[in-house]
């Protein structure tokens, strides 16, 4: 069969229309959240942890000021970044280190079980609530702020803030849980997902690219529960996608020098479906890729794709091996923005990124980022034999900085 | 359209499961009404592969057909991709989050269709109440995953060898998707039995309830929790 040639569809980050979408942080069509838990604290209802300083003052969906930590951060940890990509974060803990940022990685935290609630709702109103709540205790008791490293604990988490302050009953009952384990009401000043920290230290990761992205094209899946749910509390900039789609993951692209293209499915979610990814897998495969792959190699015919949740990169990168054997226009390379930055910066692919977690082939990109894959992979096979022969026990953040 | 799917099932134990779902402290903050414009079809992912509708669930709910509803609860609210892109509603309904309370509640009663759903996934709901992270390295195994290809079986092949080559010290785990202290953990277990999440999980498996109980009460009672 001979090569088609893929009609490429060159939109730029420039969506269809070219209206602007105007900010108005005093016409917004929904009530900022932050004043109510700033109020209820006056009330004595909670503590209030507030953002460490320094910080950066991003701009929400209607323009409101959100304070973005820089670092004293707590990581509340992802389960399925930690558990099948732990390079996703792998790369948010060595950007951090690698920018001199103090922060603290909890054995004290639970996952959010949002997963689980989504999937099979074995769960109530007062126990997510709980759960949550416990973990910003956590957190506030080390001194360190919350940041989410999970797209669905972040969606789900502005929920429970959002179910708390109009539902006293509910807070009534969870404060009861919380004072019996004996722990604090705490109740964060921002809920800051990581992809804003990353939004915050754009400017920062750009002046410290090593390669020239300008060659690859990435499209960008912008994660549901990231900006879907409580859809005023997302990172918006009038820069890009004239301000009508959320700024987080695009930007930084950008910023690292990288083409970002557009594609028509672009709101459609990725087809992970919580449960469907664990035992109906067949829907997953087919959304993934018949609506995300597929559409975004015939318009875009991205080098890799690019996201910031968990579950969009496991369905948008397993989903392809079983659609490749049916011949159909898939394998691109998926990642999440924290791996591609950390690459883009220098950071070792095999070591720091832990592409060897991920399925579909990111060797092509790799070389054309310009990044010896077959070298890099020898000289992390002589890591995991030094750990074998016991000669290293793991591989320490020292030898990877 | 009615539906007459579910005759043998008397009405007064459909209208109980809808009471249920109508008074749920969310229900009023998730429907306002129904343009019936269809924007949430357009954007839902289930649309698009399964005999299924967003709206109809928000039409449904609204209209209170009880016969509907409870056709819906057994044959359309396991499709539901919560995603939340139904959010997209121009009249502010949120069909998804009606479907969370409609599982919750179909949960909640032991509904036969409900546990034919949820068969093949009672080992993740142990594995997120016991230990507190939803999915762990080790359950990367072939027969699990065969759609993913051969490199689950190489991760598999290597798991210990892999988590140990990962620079972040709580990552060296294969059980767990990180390490997590003892007491957060029993933590945990005293949230999932003061909220009464443990008693749902009987109505739907009771072989996994008397296990996840035994295990949470022997870990309490060994470290002197009390949970009154």
């Amino acid at each position: 069969m001979n090569p088609m040639e893929i009609p490429m569809v060159g939109r730029g980050t420039q969506p269809e229309t070219t209206r602007t979408f105007i900010q108005d942080p005093d016409n917004a069509p929904d009530e900022d959240m932050r004043e109510a838990v700033q109020a209820l604290a006056r009330e004595g209802e909670w503590i209030v942890q507030p953002v460490p300083e320094p910080y950066y003052a991003a701009r929400t969906k209607y323009g409101r000021v959100k304070k973005i930590p820089f670092e004293k951060t707590w990581h509340h940890k992802s389960c399925g970044q930690c558990g099948h990509i732990p390079g996703y974060s792998t790369s948010i803990f060595w950007l951090n280190r690698f920018l001199g940022y103090d922060y603290f990685d909890p054995r004290d935290q639970t996952s959010c079980t949002a997963w689980n609630y989504y999937a099979s709702a074995t769960s109530n109103q007062v126990a997510q609530a709980a759960v949550a709540m416990r973990n910003f205790s956590a957190a506030y008791e080390t001194g360190y702020f919350p940041i989410i490293h999970c797209g669905t604990s972040f969606g789900h988490y502005k929920e429970v803030r959002h179910e708390l302050v109009h539902n006293h009953d509910l807070r009534r009952k969870v404060r009861e849980v919380i004072t019996k384990l004996g722990r604090p009401f705490v109740m964060p000043e921002e809920l800051v997902h990581y992809s804003e920290w990353m939004y915050a230290i754009r400017d920062q990761l750009k002046s410290r690219v090593v390669y020239d992205l300008s060659d690859i094209t990435a499209t960008v899946h912008p994660a549901c529960h990231y900006y879907k749910l409580q859809s005023g509390d997302a990172i918006y900039d009038p820069e890009i996608y004239g301000g009508q789609r959320t700024a987080a993951v695009t930007s930084v692209v950008q910023e690292l020098g990288a083409r970002v293209a557009d594609y028509s499915t672009w709101y459609d979610c990725c087809g992970f479906g919580f449960r469907h990814i664990l035992v109906q897998r067949d829907f997953t495969r087919s959304f993934a890729t018949m609506r995300k792959i597929e559409v975004m190699k015939e318009e875009a015919n991205p080098d890799v794709v690019l996201t910031h949740d968990t579950g969009c990169v496991t369905a948008l990168d397993k989903s392809q091996f079983a659609t490749q054997a049916h011949g159909r226009k898939v394998g691109v390379p998926v990642l999440s923005e924290s791996q591609f930055a950390a690459l883009a910066v220098g950071a070792h692919p095999y070591r720091v990124a832990q592409l060897h977690w991920h399925s579909t082939d990111y060797r092509p990109l790799l070389s054309k980022i310009g990044i010896d894959a077959e070298k890099a992979w020898t000289e992390f096979q002589e890591d995991l034999a030094q750990i074998e022969q016991g000669s290293m026990e793991y591989l320490s953040w020292e030898s990877v900085l | 359209m009615l539906s007459n799917q579910y005759p043998e099932v008397p009405l007064e134990d459909k209208q109980r499961l809808f009471d249920q779902v109508k008074h749920d402290q969310r229900f009023d903050d998730y429907l306002y009404g129904c343009y019936e414009c269809g924007i949430c079809v357009a954007a839902c992912p289930s649309a698009r592969f399964y005999d299924f509708s967003p709206r109809k669930i928000a039409q449904t709910l609204a209209r209170e057909d009880i016969e509907m509803f409870y056709e819906q609860m057994n044959d359309d609210i396991w499709n539901c991709s919560q995603c939340f892109s139904c959010l997209r509603c121009p009249r502010q309904n949120n069909p998804g989050g009606l479907i969370t309370i409609m599982r919750e509640v179909a949960v909640n009663n032991g509904l036969r269709s409900t546990k034919e759903a949820l068969a093949g996934y009672t080992r993740i709901i142990y594995k997120i109440m016991t230990t507190g992270t939803q999915v762990s390295p080790d359950m990367l195994q072939e027969d699990a995953f065969p759609d993913w290809g051969p490199q689950v079986k190489e991760v598999a092949q290597h798991l210990d060898l892999w988590r140990r080559a990962l620079p972040p010290e709580t990552l060296h785990t294969t059980g767990l998707s990180w390490q997590v202290e003892e007491r957060t953990m029993l933590e945990l277990y005293t949230i999932w039995k003061l909220t009464g999440v443990l008693n749902m999980i009987s109505e739907l498996d009771e072989g996994l309830h008397d296990i996840m109980e035994e295990v949470m009460d022997d870990a309490l009672e060994d470290q002197g929790f009390s949970v009154v």
